[in-house]
């Protein structure tokens, strides 16, 4: 099956303006995000990633170039037609509520129905579906704040598969999480990018997990974004110049970030 | 909770809510029977004539003006509540109630200082509820326009509580320049009454209710979506400034016109939803909608009935029996179960 392009980002500056002047954060940055593969945005503190992620799901303008959605740029969509291409799941804490895990998942399903959001046989079955996919169907019924974060985490994203989106994208799912829960929820990323036929872009610090798992990777550092598979990525060496720290560096052999002079 | 328990909750709560408009029209200063009372709203007769009159002029009016009254405060605190993500939030918060107070002030303590006719026109009935409405829709227009400015939630929920005391200040220096009488006017006012309503009185109440009702139900999915925060809530497509807007709009409506008529009534909308989402142990707004307007009207009754001191000549002013009533009930709820839920 051929990968279609779901999102691009054409000569895309990304930052703030004010009266003041513009504040341009990242420059020149193109993307293409394709259905079917799973996409991780690595870079330092401060680069720019949040800033693109926001640029990216419209909730800012670009200061120039355009984000392009399903052939139509993210601008010209209404909030509901937006909301059927595009689901996100953020790091923070959720408002504390009474909602249980089957409710949150299935407010997933507000861009599809009515004025007062009664769910169709149909909405509830791609909720049950979304719990199944993601292996949470035996927390239905529980209350979120009764769940661990590593469940939470699996509830937001289940939350994300019940929008049916063809873009869904992830402020740093994993943070919070200890290693064994890390690799399980990119493991399952994986899978539903490949089952769903989805793209699912996230932002992550775990750069060892990242090159492992993900088909293609975005790369920030102060001078470009550049945006390729783990081993091109590795074999021209972009990797190195992601901290701009003499004391850390990326051994090509091993695959991984080293300490110097340790 | 399953649906069929929540279905005999609310039947259960039908049932009270008929079973307390019933005691709050039977008792009183002249207890009435509820056969009388149920053979004269049938459209028979009660066994007294005198009964008749009570109930059609006095009883019956008040029971009605509760309910709306009731329900109105209570579903303008869910709205609140959800909205700022804050338990504590209510009507009073956005500074409703004290415009509406600051333009019944400026009505009877200022009455001194306007021309004869204008005095006479704005102490009578209509003329304290225009000014109420003038005082709170004021406010109202001061917050949305501060709202417009403000992208953080928590800056309107702030901006309410300024313009409340300012508002509160304001009455202050009324108060100190004005005379005894008028004084005494005033604190009558804002112990608030459900009584004295005249049918036309009610009439718009109902409405301004109704309109306020309506826009509060178009807003129940949107707040669904608020429960996950703002940015999710958007991310589901709503349309969070219009949403804002909606629910800031039908709380002016039904507070503004509330305490136009009835006073300043305190404790209802904060307490009343916190009392649903214990019940129904939900955070489910197409659930707390409705349970919220059934506990409210059910609440509002019982404190009017134990107000009106069954069996003495003396009736209590319902402002302090909703605080003095409900402010244990919601001690006790937090403390058996220890959180508070938006």
């Amino acid at each position: 099956m051929k990968n279609k392009i779901i999102l691009s980002a054409v000569k895309l500056s990304t930052g703030y303006s004010s009266k003041k002047g513009k504040n341009v954060i990242g420059s020149e940055i193109n993307l293409e995000l394709k259905s079917n593969t799973l996409i991780s945005l690595i870079g330092a503190n401060g680069i720019g990633k949040s800033t693109l992620l926001r640029t990216l799901t419209g909730i800012q303008k670009p200061l120039s170039g355009e984000v392009i959605l399903n052939h139509k740029n993210i601008d010209s969509y209404n909030p509901k037609e937006l909301a059927q291409q595009l689901s996100i799941v953020l790091t923070e804490n959720l408002p504390p509520s009474n909602l249980t895990v089957f409710e949150l998942v299935a407010l997933g399903r507000q861009p599809y129905t009515n004025w007062i959001g009664k769910l169709t046989p149909e909405d509830i079955s791609k909720v049950n579906e979304a719990l199944s996919l993601t292996q949470i169907s035996y927390l239905a019924t529980k209350k979120h704040f009764e769940i661990s974060d590593g469940q939470l985490q699996k509830v937001l994203i289940a939350r994300a598969l019940a929008q049916d989106t063809p873009l869904i994208i992830l402020d740093e799912p994993t943070t919070h999480l200890d290693l064994v829960h890390k690799v399980s929820l990119l493991k399952l990323l994986k899978k539903l990018a490949s089952e769903t036929n989805k793209c699912i872009l996230f932002s992550t610090h775990d750069l060892d997990l990242a090159l492992q798992l993900s088909d293609e990777m975005i790369v920030m550092n102060s001078e470009k974004t550049v945006m390729d598979s783990p081993e091109n990525l590795i074999k021209n060496g972009i990797l190195n110049s992601l901290f701009a720290d003499e004391t850390i560096y990326f051994d090509k052999e091993k695959a991984k970030f080293i300490l110097k002079n340790l | 909770m399953s649906t069929k328990k929540n279905n005999i909750i609310f039947i259960g709560l039908l049932v009270l809510l008929a079973v307390c408009f019933l005691l709050n029209i039977s008792l009183g200063s002249v207890k009435i029977p509820v056969d009388d009372i149920i053979s004269s709203l049938s459209g028979g007769y009660a066994t007294k004539n005198s009964w008749e009159i009570i109930i059609w002029n006095y009883r019956l009016p008040k029971a009605i003006t509760a309910i709306l009254v009731g329900m109105g405060l209570s579903i303008s605190g869910l709205l609140m509540q959800t909205l700022f993500r804050n338990p504590l939030a209510g009507p009073d918060v956005l500074g409703l109630s004290s415009g509406a107070s600051l333009g019944v002030a400026f009505v009877i303590l200022g009455a001194g200082f306007m021309p004869s006719f204008l005095s006479e026109f704005f102490l009578s009935a209509y003329g304290m509820v225009l000014a109420s409405i003038l005082g709170s829709s004021l406010v109202l227009l001061a917050v949305l326009v501060v709202s417009q400015k403000l992208r953080d939630t928590m800056a309107i929920l702030i901006v309410g509580l300024m313009f409340g005391s300012f508002a509160n200040a304001i009455i202050g220096v009324l108060t100190y320049f004005s005379s005894a009488e008028e004084l005494q006017k005033f604190t009558f006012w804002s112990l608030g009454s459900l009584g004295n309503q005249s049918w036309n009185n009610i009439l718009i109440l109902g409405i301004t209710c109704f309109i306020g009702l309506f826009l509060s139900a178009i807003c129940i999915k949107p707040l669904n979506a608020l429960l996950l925060g703002e940015r999710y809530a958007k991310s589901l497509g709503i349309n969070f400034n219009k949403t804002r807007l909606l629910i800031i709009i039908a709380t002016s409506i039904l507070a503004g016109s509330i305490t136009a008529f009835a006073g300043p009534i305190a404790f209802i909308g904060l307490a009343v939803p916190h009392i649903a989402k214990m019940i129904f142990q939900t955070s489910s707004h197409y659930i707390l909608f409705w349970s919220t307007l059934l506990l409210g009207a059910i609440v509002l009754l019982i404190c009017d009935t134990i107000a009106q001191m069954p069996g003495s000549d003396f009736t209590l002013p319902i402002n302090a029996i909703t605080s003095i009533i409900g402010a244990p009930i919601v001690v006790y709820l937090l403390v058996r179960k220890r959180k508070f839920m938006v």
